[in-house]
């Protein structure tokens, strides 16, 4: 009895306690910078496009909703002629940034992507692609990896040394 | 001003105040509901969210209204309708303020207990018609919780009764100029919110609905307005016990200063207030042991209620 009347004078003292709802278009709640949100693909240093077309992401997507075509340049190096998330279907895992081998795929920390029709949520490359290097500045991935160009294979060049066996199992 | 016209004028005035005060309480409930619970409620439409009633509204109203095939279709569609009919009816013997009540009936209390029992047709009906297992259970719930409760309901408001010496609610306040009633009539007044609060099958006593038991018990096959209705149905009810307990144990619109209708809702939304503020606090009981407290813990207080207070009377003579 005397309990129940406590329970209810509790109760009726939260009337003046801070709330703790967030309002959140008017204030933003912190994301924190490891988010996974919107899906980017990033830019070399120099500003070549960091994908190479490896088709890694697309597998590793759980959800299968990354779709691209390869294409190669006159100097045999691989672009992707489209690139397309369908972000109606993203689970936003993070895997395919897991898989990138150039660090080209990155997941942001924006959220704010509500459409009112759902095929607006199928972005193509154009609405992918940004200007910069995002998460890992400095970053080049021919640069570590070598570029096999017509003629010269990787590690063929002056001062190159061969590239690492990576199958094999001698250190 | 002719009779005629007076008589009109506070039977639509009492209508319209009552139908918004029961709307405006959707957005009281869940705003009061949301601070109890640290959080703000719906503060969007409009001003602090004083719109909500109105989206919600708008809403319920253009939602599909669905009459299950194999519902009993006239009593399915009737039921709803029944609650909120019975306790408009019941307003009508509320005394707002000295000469504004719709009518001064001399039975009043009895009135007001008779339509409050038939209020407990539109949830047994409803739970019936919809020839659904779960609403049946929230609806034979209902039932039983009703005829557990609305004995000592009426048992706890024959002190007040017999020391006003009236069933008329005028005369009733009139009788409480010197002293309210919940001084002398304590015991009557806990029992009989507890049995208000049973009877509008409000939290704690919400059986019949138990959302997390029952689906939502009797109404679970209603959809669009007929729901609604037992929302406003609901809400009305709140608003008609807290109103009686402001009229029979807080002295109606007895006040200094303002108004007597100023003190008449003051005193009846303090009670809405406690209403929710019950519902905020309080789990719900298990169904047996609501049945058990009623039967063998306010029964019993209302008679020795009864008892004593018929002593002392005979008493002082
Ligand atoms: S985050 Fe996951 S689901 Fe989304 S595109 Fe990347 S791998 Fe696919
Ligand atoms: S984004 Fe990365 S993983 Fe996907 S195709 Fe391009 S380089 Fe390969």
């Amino acid at each position: 009895m005397f309990s129940i009347l406590r329970a209810i004078w509790t109760v009726f003292l939260h009337l003046f306690r801070r709330k703790v709802t967030v309002l959140y278009p008017e204030e933003k709640p912190r994301i924190p910078p490891r988010w996974r949100g919107r899906i980017i693909l990033s830019r070399d240093p120099d500003g070549g496009e960091r994908c190479v077309a490896c088709y890694l992401c697309a597998v590793a997507c759980p959800v299968g909703c990354i779709a691209l075509q390869a294409a190669e340049d006159e100097y045999g190096r691989r672009y992707p002629e489209f690139f397309r998330i369908n972000f109606s279907r993203c689970i936003f895992c993070g895997f395919c940034e897991e898989a990138c081998p150039t660090c080209a795929i990155q997941l942001t920390t924006d959220f704010e992507m509500s459409e009112y029709y759902r095929h607006n949520l199928v972005y193509e490359k154009e609405d992918l692609l940004i200007s910069g290097p995002g998460k890992h500045p400095g970053y080049n991935f021919y640069k570590v990896a070598g570029l096999a160009i017509k003629g010269k294979d990787k590690g063929e060049n002056e001062n190159e040394s061969p590239p690492v066996d990576v199958k094999g199992l001698l250190p | 001003m002719s009779e005629t016209a007076r008589y009109l004028l506070i039977v639509f005035g009492v209508l319209a105040v009552m139908m918004s005060i029961a709307a405006g309480l959707i957005w009281v409930e869940r705003r009061l509901l949301g601070f109890w619970q640290d959080r703000y409620g719906p503060n969007r439409v409009g001003p602090f969210g004083i719109l909500q009633p109105l989206a919600d509204m708008i809403k319920v109203l253009t939602k599909e209204d669905w009459v299950p095939p194999f519902a009993d279709r006239p009593v399915f569609i009737l039921a709803p309708a029944i609650i909120v009919i019975t306790v408009l009816l019941a307003f009508a013997v509320v005394p707002f303020a000295p000469g504004i009540s719709v009518a001064d009936l001399n039975v009043g209390l009895l009135y007001f207990l008779a339509l409050s029992s038939l209020g407990v047709y539109s949830v047994a009906l409803g739970g019936w018609a919809s020839d659904n297992k779960y609403a049946l259970i929230g609806a034979l719930r209902a039932s039983a919780q009703m005829i557990s409760y609305e004995v000592f309901m009426g048992l706890s408001l024959m002190g007040v009764a017999m020391l006003a010496g009236s069933f008329n609610l005028r005369e009733i306040v009139e009788a409480q100029r010197r002293l309210w009633f919940v001084a002398p009539q304590f015991l009557g007044f806990v029992v009989f919110f507890i049995a208000g609060v049973a009877e509008t099958h409000r939290l704690p006593f919400d059986l019949p609905e138990a959302e997390s038991e029952l689906v939502a018990g009797f109404h679970s096959e209603y959809s669009g307005m007929k729901f609604g209705l037992f929302f406003v149905g609901e809400y009305l009810g709140i608003t008609l016990i807290s109103a009686l307990i402001a009229t029979l144990f807080f002295g109606g619109w007895l006040g200094p200063l303002l108004p007597p209708v100023v003190w008449f809702f003051i005193k009846t939304f303090f009670f809405i207030g406690l209403f929710i503020l019950l519902r905020a606090t309080l789990p719900r009981p298990r169904y047996d042991q609501l049945i058990r407290f009623g039967w063998k813990v306010m029964l019993p207080l209302a008679l020795l209620n009864l008892l004593v207070t018929g002593g002392i009377i005979l008493a002082a003579g």
